[in-house]
């Protein structure tokens, strides 16, 4: 009885978060003009309206370009970060590590503030640079608990061994660190690129006149009115975050596998 | 020449000193041991001499040049750790390879020498093998080719023993001693485990809180301690107090328990005259009989307190008048029982004494 109770919760929880999800998906392939229930059949004629939407896909562009930028960004950073506090004494590394790890724990709003008060503090403008850079500190916290995890379980023998064998330290790093790291490094990659791909709150902020990401398309599509475009939009971008992560993990355990760790 | 010499070297970890001042040439071809329990020194040593570690006072030579200031990488080491530290993501073959990589080796070369180094390591066929898909001995005879495929001029081992089982442990004594011998490296172990020591070595360095105890061949060491620390530490001692009465061409040391002692002067190096001394009897020396000693023998009464069985031996607590002592002997048909009358014999050359 009391499992069966607590079956029947389960299940309106997660139906609770998860139709409407489901909802959109489904809708984004109704042919009727209007977005909604009975469904009168089958197309993909939002699909196609979207990609004839110049809008739309200046948008998509800007939204690949950021999250690619911030991705190679945010890791080539937090790589740099993890191997100086993992494997270098520095003085008051509990403290970076707390400082690189706040922005996950700053309410956005206030992160997206003050950077903007900063940028106006120095004199400068609202620019692509300034969403970038957003981007990357809001990403980078993420990458850096991931490759460091990662790092710590590297034991330091393996890349001791590889220096007496004569691979000076940047070879030891290219030869054995990273292969072994690569793993934490992918999944850190990837999940800066999906942050900075469905970002809203920090990018309204940020943004400069004119430029659009996907989720502030949205935002600005959803004001007009409710087109059967954005359930379109919306289950393209669940492929894109939700897809995504999950191959990247598939790969990640695969390359895990490979090299025993 | 030695090939590596350790010149006043000093290691402090802010204020804690490791490795007090500390002077030790190993000898060209030698198998050198580093000996002594866990904190006494002997990795600190070991990774200073590799160049992971830089000395706080004091010069590392090795084969005659000062190499303070030459990083790891260029110094021409092999390194084998005790947990083999293979690359994970590399086959056997590329991991024994990846040495010969930073080398003038023509690509074309590698893989023979690879071969080569397997061979002796009697893996021949594991090349194309990933680390995970080999045993522990087997990565550490890996571990072994990868540091010695590169003809290093010291070949450097952690504890590389340490985590194998025991019986495996013991074949793999033998065949590092046998590639070892092979191929004539310089070589530098450190080791907790005396019988390790005692079978490998040229030189045992004994070490104790950054200190070195003694240095000898491995009969030196283990029949002439020279302290009690290193009396106690290799192998089982029994330790009394006595006192030096005559000290010339020979040494007659008395104490509570045996009497008067006439030890061999070559077993008592460092005591200089009479006076308060220490009598170092090596617990297998020490046996057990029902009987009198025959003339030359010391004999004394005791009663046996507790039998530890251990197979083809047995280990004796005995009680003599005072003093409790340790006997390690063979067993002859049925070990003594607790409880049981003996005699101790004793043959005076084989006593040892200290300073006291």
């Amino acid at each position: 009885m009391g499992w069966q109770a607590i079956r029947i919760w389960t299940v309106l929880v997660y139906g609770f978060m998860f139709l409407p999800v489901a909802v959109v998906v489904l809708l984004s392939f109704n042919a009727n003009q209007f977005g909604s229930f009975p469904m009168t059949g089958m197309s993909l004629r939002w699909f196609e309206e979207l990609w004839n939407n110049d809008a739309v896909m200046r948008a998509f562009r800007t939204s690949i370009v950021l999250g690619l930028m911030t991705a190679v960004i945010s890791t080539t950073l937090g790589i740099l970060a993890s191997l100086a506090l993992v494997r270098y004494k520095i003085p008051g590394r509990n403290t970076i590590t707390t400082l690189l790890i706040a922005p996950i724990l700053v309410p956005e709003v206030v992160l997206a503030v003050a950077l903007l008060l900063f940028l106006n503090w120095l004199g400068l403008g609202k620019s692509f640079a300034l969403l970038l850079a957003g981007h990357v500190i809001f990403t980078l916290p993420f990458v850096i608990l991931v490759v460091q995890a990662r790092l710590v379980s590297i034991k330091r023998d393996v890349e001791e061994a590889a220096l007496s064998l004569g691979a000076s330290p940047v070879q030891t790093f290219f030869s054995v660190t990273l292969p072994l790291m690569l793993p934490a490094v992918a999944a850190g990659a990837l999940f800066a690129f999906t942050i900075s791909f469905d970002d809203i709150t920090g990018t309204l902020f940020w943004k400069p006149g004119g430029v659009e990401t996907v989720p502030t398309q949205i935002f600005s599509m959803l004001r007009n009115s409710i087109s059967p475009e954005i359930n379109a939009l919306g289950t393209v971008m669940i492929v894109m975050t939700v897809g995504l992560p999950l191959l990247g993990a598939a790969v990640a355990r695969k390359l895990a596998m490979k090299s025993g760790a | 020449m030695s090939a590596v010499t350790l010149q006043d070297i000093v290691k402090r970890f802010g204020s804690f000193t490791a490795v007090h001042r500390t002077t030790l040439e190993i000898p060209e071809g030698a198998f050198v041991t580093l000996l002594g329990p866990s904190g006494c020194g002997k990795t600190t040593n070991l990774r200073m001499i590799a160049g992971l570690l830089d000395p706080s006072e004091g010069e590392i030579l090795i084969g005659g040049k000062r190499v303070n200031d030459v990083p790891i990488h260029k110094r021409n080491l092999g390194l084998v750790f005790q947990n083999y530290a293979l690359f994970p993501h590399k086959t056997v073959a590329e991991n024994v390879a990846f040495g010969l990589k930073y080398r003038d080796v023509p690509k074309s070369e590698i893989p023979a020498k690879v071969q080569a180094a397997l061979e002796l390591v009697q893996l021949p066929n594991v090349g194309d093998r990933y680390p995970k898909e080999l045993s522990g001995g087997q990565q550490q005879r890996i571990a072994l080719a990868r540091a010695i495929v590169i003809e290093p001029d010291v070949l450097l081992l952690d504890e590389p023993l340490s985590a194998l089982d025991a019986n495996l442990r013991e074949d793999m004594r033998v065949e590092l001693k046998r590639i070892q011998e092979r191929i004539g490296v310089t070589t530098v172990f450190v080791t907790h485990d005396q019988s390790e020591a005692l079978a490998m070595s040229d030189l045992i360095v004994v070490m104790s809180e950054g200190r070195v105890e003694q240095v000898g061949k491995p009969e030196e060491v283990y029949n002439t301690p020279a302290s009690e620390f290193v009396a106690n530490f290799l192998g089982a001692s029994n330790i009394t107090e006595a006192k030096c009465i005559e000290h010339g061409a020979s040494v007659v040391v008395e104490d509570a328990t045996f009497g008067r002692v006439t030890v061999p002067a070559a077993k008592a190096p460092n005591l200089t005259g009479q006076g308060p001394a220490k009598l170092v009897v090596r617990a297998e020396k020490l046996l057990l009989s029902k009987t009198q000693a025959s003339e030359g023998v010391i004999s004394v009464p005791a009663t046996v307190e507790t039998v530890d069985y251990q197979g083809q031996a047995v280990r004796y607590f005995v009680r003599a008048g005072e003093a409790q002592l340790q006997a390690i002997n063979m067993i002859d048909e049925r070990p003594f029982a607790a409880g049981d009358a003996v005699h101790l014999h004793l043959r005076p050359q084989d006593c040892a004494a200290l300073p006291g």
